[in-house]
């Protein structure tokens, strides 16, 4: 981080940056299609045969790991460019006095490319309420912010295909939008801390600061940020997630999975979203586990409402939202949210 | 005497932008009292709404993410 900072006092021009970013992806394209045969020949190094369980799962986790690894670079990096044009602030001005219904579907699109993290969530929440932004409003961008998680979007992409990814995509904004839509409707303001709703009621919002412009090396430069503060986080959640899924690929036998987590078991939708809330791992720990469990017979509805769940609804976030909402008040958040989730469980495992 | 608040709740980037703020000052030879803020309704109070946010003075300058060390040269000496 700090030798971005340094470089900045002379910043190179735009085309130089319009050059390497070109350059970059060309090279990345001829990279990715070779990973492959790449995986092939890493598993040739090993001492198994090929077509064993244990050649099976080396060749899966050679080829997912650097495949995932490529994916995340090109999309963190894009996402870090495009949130460069959506500060808080500005989204903040974009949603303030939107009226309900309108309000949560911007609401909830623009949750996904503001760029915020988790530890901002409170003074983000009071930002929003103070510049008049509706309650179900800034529900909605809450929702969404976590639950469409670009992470999440790189990996069901990349390692279950682009349908369910778009599905995924889809949902998770439905989701946010009626969830928000209807926290709205209940009219739940008084359920606010007390100190929140003072500030809800007018009298001295606070400022923020002024963005400023930024030029398109400053842009690229926060893409590269991006992808150097995901990868911190990540990259040991997606070794880790990714040997599980090999090792599921490999041994575990599917009628044992049908039998759990299928499409037959009314109740392991529920079960699935229950599991989730106390869970507190990352999209990419748990989706190559998800892609290992389709591949053995899990219902789709049934994974995907495992995985939302533990994106979704996380035990930590609740706390630190308890400083500005009452117990009650969260409680209607994750019976909204959970019944969302649930839905979409259900509807997919009925459609798929 | 300068007086330099950080908002932010306590994470690493935080903890950076601190340290960013100290070694400016050192660096231009002002004097800066820095004061670390991570209480969440005193940050949302300030108008932070991306930490880490940084106010000298009292006016707020920079909020979200790591501040540019130029600029906060600029801020200190304004």
């Amino acid at each position: 981080m700090h030798a971005d900072v340094e470089m900045s006092r002379q910043p190179r021009p735009d085309w130089i940056w319009h050059i390497a970013v070109i350059g970059f992806v060309a090279a990345w394209y001829v990279i990715y299609r070779q990973l492959i045969p790449f995986s092939e020949w890493v598993t040739a190094l090993f001492p198994v045969d090929r077509h064993s369980h244990t050649g099976d799962a080396i060749a899966f986790f050679f080829y997912d790991v650097p495949k995932v690894m490529m994916l995340l670079t090109l999309i963190v990096f894009a996402m870090g460019v495009v949130r460069s044009w959506f500060s808080p602030e500005k989204t903040r001005a974009l949603l303030s006095g939107k009226r309900e219904g309108v309000g949560n579907v911007l609401s909830a699109s623009l949750g996904v490319v503001t760029p915020f993290c988790s530890c901002s969530a409170v003074p983000l929440f009071i930002g929003f309420v103070s510049a008049g932004v509706p309650l179900g409003v800034t529900f909605s961008f809450l929702i969404a912010a976590p639950m469409v998680n670009e992470v999440a979007l790189v990996l069901l992409f990349g390692l279950v295909g682009w349908q369910v990814a778009a599905t995924y995509l889809a949902f998770g904004l439905g989701i946010a939008i009626v969830a928000g839509f209807i926290i709205g409707k209940l009219r739940l303001e008084g359920w606010l801390q007390d100190w929140v709703r003072d500030i809800h009621s007018g009298a001295d919002a606070p400022v923020g600061v002024d963005d400023e412009r930024l030029t398109m090396a400053g842009r690229y430069r926060l893409g590269i940020a991006a992808v150097r503060e995901i990868f911190g986080k990540v990259w040991i959640w997606i070794i880790l997630g990714i040997g599980m899924g090999a090792l599921i690929h490999g041994y575990v036998p599917e009628d044992l999975m049908v039998r759990i987590m299928g499409a037959d078991a009314w109740w392991s939708v529920p079960v699935a979203v229950a599991m989730g809330i106390p869970m507190y791992t990352n999209a990419a720990g748990v989706i190559p586990i998800v892609e290992a469990l389709l591949g053995k017979g899990a219902a789709l509805g049934t994974v995907l409402a495992f995985m939302m769940s533990v994106i979704a609804l996380s035990l930590p976030e609740m706390v630190i939202l308890k400083q500005v909402l009452t117990l009650r008040l969260i409680a209607v958040f994750i019976g909204v949210v959970a019944g969302g989730i649930l839905a979409v469980g259900f509807l997919f495992n009925l459609i798929f | 005497m300068k007086t330099v608040k950080v908002y932010g709740p306590g994470c690493k980037r935080c903890d950076a932008t601190e340290a960013m703020v100290k070694a400016a000052a050192a660096k231009i030879g002002i004097e800066v009292a820095v004061e670390k803020i991570t209480d969440a309704k005193s940050i949302a109070m300030a108008g932070v709404m991306s930490t880490p946010g940084i106010s000298v003075d009292g006016k707020l300058v920079h909020a979200g993410g790591l501040p540019d060390a130029t600029r906060l040269e600029g801020w200190l000496r304004a």
